[in-house]
């Protein structure tokens, strides 16, 4: 193989190609770094956006897959429990069950918690579990006393029983598992009411079928299916990264103008280069091949520097530099490591979109005084 | 073979450091496989745990009652404190229409949920 002519013709042509970059170093290494800059920012930006909406995807793929919501002047209502015997008489339905969830405005840090309860397993009365990140936020640990006020205004103390781990941050961040009979003496909430309920489907392709005959059981109900929880998070994702894309777009272009001049112009060195190649005896073939190796060797580097980094960035510094934007902050963040996730389809996107233009660009310039008499370039 | 860095043309090195860049290029996929599979563990318990406690959202939006569970705030959720009312929450100003009020979008899977009541 290497004594192959083609080959060895091609490594002489890389050889000068090289040297004549070289020859413009600071020139050529200011733009490489620019370009890498561009992808890096492009690459972490769908990096981050992909393992973000993958997670979601991933997570929520196990959440009900119906929840039906009472609806009273338009805001959502309790629900009497007498809905779910209407609800399991709908055919399709397997399991109908009422959530307990509510939130709960702590001054002292000035967030809201989640304060639900779980459908197994719930904590003794006068006990609580919570979410790593709240612990971490109000300092607490097993044993520890959480007060809250009810809604009477009177001091509510609980034990907290155990923290949630923080590996499930993501979902557990906020919440504190109560048991059904402290949370209805919290909030005031009769016997015979839920917050919202949850059904199970027999057949999970009825799932929308099903829903539908929800809302003609129930007119003054809104069903959400699991598929609209996932597309709500993938369409939020979805905005935020165009949202961080726009912000970038003005940069791109700036880079995308600067680019195609420097590819698309040949400086008046250049051209007596291809004049005196021309006069010592190199064809047109050769100079477009030098130049198409100098537009690859630029591009495929830039693209390759710049996408290492951004995988580096996002999954080994977790994002840090548009992170907030991109997922998002407040009072009770989740820490989380995103699980690094690369969709293939969108990395070729972005290398045939940061290479190839630039690449051919170099190409048609050089043909245009490659194809001229050497003497008239030389002059020129 | 004696392979030095020194025997080789500039080009060639230039080369190489590409086939080096290359396969580091590679190694992220093999990175991201070999991390899915080592999460996996950590995302079952997960998953369970979104089926046990029945959950619908992640916890990334905890500032704002209508923000903490986007799934399930309704369609004028960040205007639903009085009429009129000015979304003051950086989740509410990047967070975007749902997905069925957007333009081209995709019809909700149940369409009369969509409304507002």
């Amino acid at each position: 193989m290497p004594n192959n002519p083609w080959f060895q013709r091609q490594r002489y042509l890389v050889d000068f190609t090289v040297g004549a970059l070289a020859r413009r170093k600071g020139r050529n290494l200011a733009l490489l770094a620019v370009y890498a800059l561009i992808v890096f920012v492009l690459a972490s930006v769908l990096l981050f956006s992909q393992a973000l909406r993958h997670e979601a995807a991933m997570l929520l793929s196990s959440a009900p897959e119906v929840t039906v919501q009472r609806m009273v002047a338009g805001r959502h209502d309790l629900v009497p429990a007498a809905y779910l015997d209407r609800l399991a008489k709908v055919r399709g339905v397997a399991d109908g069950r009422g959530r307990l969830w509510g939130y709960y405005y702590d001054p002292s840090v000035a967030a809201n918690y989640t304060l639900l309860v779980p459908m197994s397993d719930p904590p003794p009365p006068g006990k609580v579990r919570v979410g790593a990140t709240l612990a971490r936020t109000r300092g607490l640990g097993v044993g520890d006393v959480l007060s809250l006020r009810s809604h009477e205004g009177h001091p509510f103390p609980f034990t907290v029983d155990g923290t949630l781990s923080s590996e499930s941050a993501l979902l557990t961040a906020d919440l504190v598992l109560v048991c059904e009979q402290d949370f209805r003496a919290l909030f005031g909430i009769p016997a015979g009411l839920y917050t919202d309920l949850i059904l199970t489907v027999r057949n999970p392709r009825e799932v929308t079928k099903v829903a539908e005959k929800v809302l003609r059981t129930l007119p003054d109900t809104r069903p959400i299916v699991r598929d609209d929880i996932l597309r709500t998070y993938a369409a939020l994702f979805d905005w935020r990264e165009g949202m961080v894309m726009v912000l970038l777009s003005g940069a791109v272009l700036a880079f995308i103008i600067f680019a195609w001049d420097k590819a698309s112009g040949l400086s008046a060195e250049e051209r007596r280069e291809i004049g005196v190649l021309k006069a010592i005896g190199w064809e047109t073939s050769d100079i477009m091949a030098m130049k198409l190796w100098e537009g690859l060797l630029v591009s495929v580097f830039a693209f390759l520097l710049g996408y290492l980094a951004a995988y580096l960035h996002v999954f080994g510094f977790g994002a840090s530099l548009f992170g907030p934007v991109l997922k998002g902050w407040s009072v009770l963040y989740p820490q989380f490591e995103l699980t690094p996730r690369v969709d293939g389809f969108q990395v070729f996107t972005l290398f045939f979109l940061s290479v190839f233009p630039y690449a051919l660009a170099t190409i048609v310039p050089v043909w245009r005084a490659a194809i001229a008499d050497p003497d008239v370039v030389m002059r020129q | 073979m004696n392979l030095s860095l020194k025997a080789l043309s500039r080009g060639e090195r230039v080369l190489l450091a590409g086939l080096v860049l290359l396969a580091s290029f590679a190694g992220t996929f093999i990175h991201a496989g070999l991390a899915a599979s080592r999460a996996e563990h950590t995302a079952a318990a997960n998953r369970a745990l979104t089926s046990r406690l029945a959950l619908t959202d992640l916890a990334l939006f905890t500032e704002a009652r209508y923000t903490r569970h986007r799934s399930q705030a309704d369609l004028h959720a960040a205007f639903q404190d009085h009429p009129g009312a000015l979304e003051h929450f950086p989740t509410g100003s990047l967070a975007g229409p749902p997905p069925y009020r957007a333009p081209h979008a995709e019809q909700p899977v149940v369409p009369e949920a969509a409304l507002p009541r």
